[in-house]
């Protein structure tokens, strides 16, 4: 009788996901011949990847959005070389090993070009089986060293050793402290490569580094205590190479204990002065590194940010805007070389790949961008200081 | 004429072979999608550890919310092999000592943890099950190893400390682990390894020392009184458990490229999605422990079409799933209604 | 000086440790199960307070309350509708697992609700706090209105335990759910007071985290929740004023081993010594040794 149980427990359990896989194989049939018909017969389709859902949900979530409008845009406007783009977005939860299904699962519906994945690690796995397959990928903001590793990955933010390298340039050459302070997540691989840098690069500079202290992401709430030792070592300037979430919280707290020096972040920080309710007083004087900044007057930055808050009801951040950059970056690199649909995935990516080295593309995160054939992109970073809660270039 | 427990267990062997069968005929006819292609592996090594946890959980009657630790230290140690012998040699050999390195020192851990850890009872022991988990994956994110001429580097803080020549190689990078491991384990090895499992627990089960495990977990005193070892026979267990968890760290290190000590993989959450697995598929039931790792894996990637709705979708079966199969009361009523009803090949006696 | 900055930064976070780890151990001592989902309660009541005191500009008060009540009936009706038909399950695993299915359920609705980005939690405490020695040591408002509302939940917690019919039917059935039946006692009854009781001190928990930590998402409750669980267990499982104890113990602890030992290790120190107490005294600071009989 036990046994029959169990035999039934099981039964239950395959046929609640037998039904689950005829229904969702459904509504994939459906929705994909529903599109294709309506948009003629060739299409180029290009898939994007990142944590939906789960604690980094914030960040997929502005790369999948920005992106899903990018192509949107150009289907308006008619198209890339006159063929419709069609898009689907896949979680991968911030996990490599989901990343990779996400990527199969994409393949499978015919994906041609990939923007993705949003975070280091995830796009490093995926990158193993683009390369496999010879499929262009073009990843906005995964910023580790590794990420562009194979010739057929490219992409669009800096990378984390060129931010650690930037940041101490521009901290000694405008003399903005002699003591540094940092704070960083050891957990986290974005972070991690940064601080590595800054501190290799921070030798023989004009400032010091006083303390270095480290979080992760399982005890990211309190910060007390590293601000307290920055603080005891008299750091006038605290280096914080890591996101905004985190450095909201980290700004409060620094408040509350009347703590101020100047704070200093990277592009991770884009997005501070958009968190919901956060008293922008806070991030007076907080000086980044950034490529993007959301109240920027020009056209292109005043059209994303509006039809990004109309659809989606956020003000976009710096994943968003590398995401958006990086479908147009596309559209340039396929109509420079007049890529058409019914190539293969490996022909697109050959022709692409190509292109990439000779464009010169301008959007928000940059007006002039241009790349190497190793897929590291060629822009310069702004520095930015937040006063009167808005970004003003330095 | 084979008793019924053997014939039990070469029905999991049976279903395990025909799984495989099955999905290699559909492989080479062209009928699998690269998704599903992609999902064999992980399939596999997350049947291995839930068999694992079972042997734990289900054998031994200890609750651990920390074995995904085990599978952390057997992934990165074989990584860490496979990465500095790469170039020297070639991969069947060096694919097999991965495993016996892997298996070897998720082993000796697992030994060390028990030593404390089972001196603990009910939910302290899961605890701290817990602790060890978090306390490996932490440790190890602070790890820097690195390779060159003089030898191997080795620093708890940052990689500039390793000091090294130019030419050095960063094996193990903090948090940023360890990149571009050989892409060694596919299916086939996947089932093998899953197929030794098997036998070894369901040998171990049906042996004198399996039942020397089960009297422990049923009445502690009892098996005591009846001049059991029951410290040994809890370490063996529990080392065994781990061990097996190594072997499913080495197969997932092999089979995505990049390994990090992240919660996602290692953390408690990981470790209690295990656990699911295990109690899903029916505590004590080695193969359930199988096909319900397979399915919940297989679940989240399935409902992929509902986009945003996937997690919630999911989470709302978990508990449709856990009363079915659990509640009392649905059990009662399960009875009366299929009680009657004989399934083909099943006697009412079992 | 220094270690006196230190140690109180330490108590602030103890103490929110604490408040947590009181409602935690409610349900865990008294309907023994490990509440997964209690985290996310407080997110849940987190999220409620902050929409509320949006809707009626700031005022905290009425969506404290509203809150409270809310996160109760949440609780009752995840009692009711998940937990109750698993009680008597063949293993206490069965509702642990159907909790992490809860808590699953929670942080994706949250998500669907309210999105992935962090939103800023306004403090419902607006008293700076205390400041001693020429300003250099502060001991801010919010760990001391904590630290107080802890006791106040403790004292009253161990009246309505010890002095009230309802605490001591709480009590029967944590002891022995068979034997209170027999007493006449209504086992489903009491337990889902203890949910009542156990959520609406999530409520609470939840507005005192977010105002120390004004960081808000639906993954906020997850990591105090398992925290608070790890000090109700280092203070021993069932014992209220253990609870707290753990809670301030953990708090000091995470803190100290930050600044002294390595802020990148400082999570394997904190399990490191929970493992080194669970060894000394294998039923944590105030647990009890259960004599096991045959």
């Amino acid at each position: 009788m036990k046994k029959m149980n169990k035999f039934i427990s099981v039964l239950s359990a395959a046929v609640l996901a037998a039904s689950m896989l005829a229904g969702c194989g459904e509504t994939a049939a459906d929705s994909a011949s529903g599109q294709s018909g309506a948009s003629g017969d060739k299409v180029f389709k290009i898939g994007a990847i990142g944590p939906l859902t789960g604690g980094a949900a914030a960040y997929g979530i502005a790369v999948c959005n920005a992106a899903e409008l990018a192509v949107e845009e150009i289907n308006e406007k008619g198209g890339i070389n006159g063929y419709k783009v069609e898009y689907r977005k896949e979680d991968d939860e911030l996990n490599s090993e989901k990343s990779v299904n996400a990527y199969n699962t994409l393949k499978d519906w015919g994906m041609q070009l990939l923007v993705g994945s949003t975070t280091s690690a995830c796009s490093i796995a995926v990158s193993e089986y683009t390369k496999q397959d010879n499929m262009f990928q073009i990843t906005p903001s995964g910023s580790a060293e590794d990420c562009v590793l194979y010739d057929n990955v490219f992409r669009v933010c800096f990378s984390d050793p060129n931010q650690g390298i930037a940041s101490a340039q521009y901290i000694s050459d405008q003399g903005l402290a002699t003591k540094v302070g940092i704070i960083y997540d050891s957990s986290d691989v974005y972070s991690n490569g940064i601080y590595q840098k800054f501190v290799q690069e921070s030798a023989g500079k004009s400032f010091e580094v006083v303390s270095a202290e480290a979080f992760t992401s399982d005890n990211n709430t309190d910060f007390s205590v590293q601000l307290q030792k920055a603080k005891d070592a008299g750091a006038d300037l605290v280096f914080l190479p890591i996101y905004y979430k985190e450095a909201a919280l980290i700004l409060t707290q620094a408040n509350t204990m009347g703590y101020a020096p100047t704070f200093f972040g990277v592009d991770g920080m884009d997005g501070i002065l958009t968190v919901d309710n956060f008293d922008t007083s806070l991030a007076e004087g907080l000086m980044l590194l950034t490529p993007f900044a959301a109240d920027a007057t020009d056209d292109l930055t005043v059209n994303f940010v509006k039809k990004y808050q109309e659809k989606y009801g956020e003000i976009p951040n710096q994943f968003a805007a590398d995401a958006y950059d990086a479908v147009y970056i596309l559209k340039q690199a396929i109509e420079a070389k007049g890529v058409t649909p019914d190539m293969s995935v490996s022909d697109i990516c050959e022709q692409v790949k190509t292109a990439m080295t000779e464009i010169e593309a301008s959007g928000l995160t940059s007006a002039k961008m241009t790349w190497a054939a190793n897929g590291e992109p060629n822009k310069e970073p702004k520095a930015v200081v937040i006063q009167n809660g808005a970004y003003v270039s330095r | 004429m084979l008793n019924k427990k053997s014939k039990d267990n070469l029905i999991t062997y049976a279903i395990v072979i025909a799984a495989y069968a099955l999905f290699q005929i559909l492989a080479l006819t062209g009928n699998l999608s690269s998704h599903m292609k992609g999902l064999l592996v992980p399939m596999t090594y997350y049947a291995v550890i839930a068999v694992a946890l079972n042997l734990c959980v289900g054998i031994l009657g200890e609750l651990s919310i920390g074995h995904c630790g085990f599978m952390c230290i057997g992934a990165f140690t074989s990584a860490f092999f496979s990465k500095v012998t790469a170039g020297v040699l070639p991969t069947a050999p060096r694919f097999f000592l991965a495993f016996i390195i892997g298996i070897g020192f998720a082993a000796l851990f697992g030994f060390l943890i028990g030593i404390p850890v089972l001196r603990l009872k009910g939910d302290y022991l899961a605890i701290v099950t817990l602790a060890f988990g978090e306390i490996i994956k932490n440790v190890i994110n602070a790890f820097y190893i690195g390779v060159d001429k003089s030898g191997l580097h080795f620093s708890m803080k940052n990689s500039m400390e390793l000091g090294m020549e130019p030419d050095g190689n960063i094996i193990v990078n903090g948090a940023m682990g360890i990149t571009g491991t050989p892409h060694d384990a596919n299916f086939t090895v996947g089932i093998v390894v899953l197929l030794i499992s098997l036998f070894v627990v369901q040998n171990l089960v049906n042996s004198r020392d399996g039942r020397a495990i089960m009297a422990i977990r049923d009445n502690y005193i009892a098996a005591e009184s009846t001049g059991i070892n029951v410290t040994g026979y809890k370490m063996m267990a529990f080392t065994i458990s781990a061990a097996i968890a190594g072997a499913a760290g080495v197969l997932f290190s092999h089979n995505i490229t990049t390994l990090t000590a992240s919660s996602q993989y290692f953390g408690y959450n990981a470790s209690i999605m295990i656990l699911v697995y295990v109690v899903l598929g029916g505590i004590g039931n080695i193969r359930g422990s199988v096909i319900a790792a397979c399915i919940l894996y297989l679940l989240p990637e399935l409902l992929r079409g509902l986009n945003a709705y996937r997690m919630l979708i999911y989470s709302i079966i978990l508990i449709v799933m856990m009363i079915v199969n659990w509640s009392p009361k649905v059990i009662e009523w399960r009875k009366k209604t299929f009680g009657k009803v004989k399934l083909p090949g099943r006697k009412e006696a079992a | 000086m220094s270690f006196l900055t230190y140690f109180i930064n330490g108590l602030s976070l103890g103490s929110i440790y604490a408040i947590i780890a009181l409602g935690y151990t409610m349900v865990y001592g008294i309907a023994k199960m490990l509440n997964f989902a209690h985290g996310d309660f407080i997110m849940v009541g987190c999220y409620i307070i902050f929409s509320v005191s949006r809707a009626l500009s700031g005022n905290s008060i009425v969506a404290i309350i509203i809150s409270i009540v809310l996160c109760t009936i949440l609780g009752i009706t995840t009692e009711f509708v998940a937990y109750r038909p698993l009680r008597g399950a063949a293993s206490p695993l069965a509702v642990l697992i159907t909790a992490i299915g809860v808590s699953y359920l929670l942080e994706n609705i949250a998500l669907l609700i309210f999105g992935a980005d962090v939103k800023s939690f306004t403090s419902v405490i607006k008293w700076e706090g205390l400041t001693f020695a020429d300003g250099q040591l502060r001991i801010q408002g919010v760990t001391i209105v904590t630290i107080v509302v802890s006791i106040v939940i403790l004292i009253t917690l161990q009246l309505f335990i010890n002095k009230t019919k309802q605490g001591q039917a709480m009590l029967a059935v944590a002891e022995d759910r068979g034997a209170a039946t027999l007493m006449g006692i209504n086992v489903n009854k009491t337990i889902m007071l203890t949910f009542a009781i156990g959520s609406a001190l999530a409520a609470v928990a939840g507005a005192l985290l977010c105002s120390a930590y004004p960081s808000l998402s639906p993954y906020t409750g997850a990591m105090p929740g398992i925290k608070a669980f790890v000090a109700a267990v280092l203070g021993g499982i069932g014992s209220i004023p253990g609870a707290m104890i753990g809670g301030l113990v953990l708090g000091i602890v995470e803190i100290l081993s930050k600044t002294y030992i390595s802020s990148q290790l400082s999570d394997a120190i904190v399990f490191g010594i929970l493992v080194l107490v669970l060894l000394i005294k294998p039923t944590g600071i105030l647990g009890k040794q259960v004599q096991v009989k045959v």
